[in-house]
């Protein structure tokens, strides 16, 4: 007898260790390797809200599971949106499903990036690579209430132009006349007409007012470094600074220590840091 | 006249910040204002380097060409930035092709004029160099990280 995948999930809101089957609406291509998925639930319940830069534990039945950060809208109330890229089996996998496919979602979990802290401070979003999805929703939600911000910067760094995420929305971002969009690459060819250069270059290049700013990271840790000492040289303290720890999740509700990072669970208290909270930890090499 | 209008750009470019007005005075002796169009080609690899460039608008490409990958961007340098320092180190010619992205206001700073003032007033020359150095350092730290390909693959 084949079981609906559906069927194959118990439903159950309140347990955070059980999927909710959602069924795929739609896989949009970002990259070479880089999907979008669209997501409302199988069962008819409405779509998890969640907070910009919380992640799902996502379950692709029969192969495993992944924290992913949610990629949308906070205030989209029709679909639930991730970004992922295809690294290994889970992911792979993941790549595969089509519209149509049912995927198990725990969730929402971990700590958010700092948007209600942040207003009427000027906002500056330094991301790299796949570090561009967790940090969207924050994009729409601070272009959405725009007048409580002060001014609004993104410099989004990626390997080259095939590496670029979001392509047309940033676009988009780059035609609205309050919002600072810049993106570099680490090399192009010559008919490229954007930067060429590490992320970190963009910043002193970039206008904030360093006593009234909140700065928020998100790529890989080595490029995180960078950006937090470029920032400092600027005059930004420890805790205008906010970054998102990546660690391998298990459990995702601060049960088993898989994503320990020093006294921390990266599940439960992160993955959203304020700087000065990690300080002592970043880059540190036993950790 | 064309030094008493350079002179204040000259003192309000991050690259001069500080320096005082005297010394200012000293290196609009060796300016002149340049435009480049969008596209167009400011220095190849190979040319004598006769000269450094501070930029007060528009965006340059350093560039090198391969035969297998054809022209590559390496850098882009911007508005408050500069480019060229082998005017500083024999045997004075550009190591990269250098182009304007877009349209591009600068300074050019003759390198030979540079060179005989700072032979004739050390300080000035040394502060101008520990300049440089910070943003040869800067360029350096850029491109290590660039090395580290740091959005790959883990694998
Ligand atoms: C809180 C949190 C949020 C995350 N959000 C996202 C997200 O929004 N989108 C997304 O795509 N990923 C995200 N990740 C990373 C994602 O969880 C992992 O990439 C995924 O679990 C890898 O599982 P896998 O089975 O596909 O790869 P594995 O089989 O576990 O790994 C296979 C190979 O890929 C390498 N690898 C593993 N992870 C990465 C990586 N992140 N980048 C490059 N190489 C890697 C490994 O070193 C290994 O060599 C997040 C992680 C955390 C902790
Ligand atoms: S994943 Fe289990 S404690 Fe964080």
């Amino acid at each position: 007898m084949v079981i609906a995948p559906e069927k194959q999930f118990i439903n159950s809101p309140t347990d955070p260790m059980l999927p909710q089957p959602y069924r795929i609406e739609r896989v949009r291509r970002e990259t070479h390797d880089v999907f979008t998925l669209e997501l409302r639930p199988a069962n008819g319940t409405p779509v998890m809200q969640f907070a910009p830069g919380q992640f799902n534990m996502l379950y692709v039945f029969g192969t495993g599971e992944s924290a992913i950060s949610i990629s949308g809208d906070p205030n989209d109330t029709n679909r639930l949106i991730h970004t992922v890229r295809a690294v290994g089996t889970v992911t792979n996998a993941m790549q595969k499903l089509k519209r149509g496919d049912c995927i198990g979602v725990r969730g929402p979990f971990g700590t958010p990036w700092p948007i209600v802290e942040a207003e009427g401070s000027d906002v500056v979003i330094v991301t790299g690579g796949i570090g561009l999805a967790p940090l969207r929703p924050v994009i729409y939600h601070v272009l959405a209430n725009r007048e409580k911000y002060g001014r609004f910067a993104l410099l989004f760094g990626a390997r080259s132009p095939r590496d670029l995420l979001f392509a047309r929305e940033l676009e988009q971002w780059r035609g609205h006349f309050d919002f600072n969009v810049e993106v570099t690459l680490d090399t192009a060819s010559s008919d490229w007409r954007g930067n060429v250069g590490v992320v970190t270059t963009l910043i002193p290049r970039t206008q904030f007012d360093a006593r009234h700013t909140v700065a928020m990271i998100c790529g890989p840790e080595v490029m995180m470094r960078f950006t937090v000492q470029e920032l400092m040289k600027r005059g930004l303290t420890t805790d205008q600074i906010f970054v998102t720890m990546e660690r391998n999740m298990k459990c995702a509700v601060g049960f088993c220590g898989h994503c320990q990072y020093g006294p921390h669970f990266v599940c439960k208290d992160g993955p959203v840091f304020p700087f000065d909270r990690i300080a002592g930890l970043f880059g540190k090499r036993e950790i | 006249m064309t030094i008493q209008t350079l002179e204040p750009i000259l003192a309000e470019h991050p690259f001069f910040k500080g320096l005082s007005q005297e010394d200012i005075a000293l290196l609009t002796g060796c300016a002149s204002n340049v435009v480049f169009k969008a596209g167009e080609v400011i220095r190849r690899e190979g040319d004598a380097a006769n000269e450094f460039y501070v930029i007060r608008q528009g965006k340059v490409a350093l560039e090198i060409y391969t035969p297998e990958r054809g022209q590559l961007m390496l850098q882009t340098v911007g508005a408050g930035e500069i480019f060229g320092w082998s005017w500083l180190i024999p045997p004075y010619q550009w190591r990269f092709d250098a182009r304007a992205v877009e349209l591009t206001r600068a300074l050019a700073l003759d390198g030979q004029c540079l060179r005989n003032k700072f032979e004739a007033n050390p300080r000035l020359g040394y502060e101008l160099l520990k300049r440089v150095a910070h943003v040869f350092a800067e360029r350096l730290l850029a491109t290590r990280l660039q090395l580290l390909d740091v959005y790959g693959n883990r694998s």
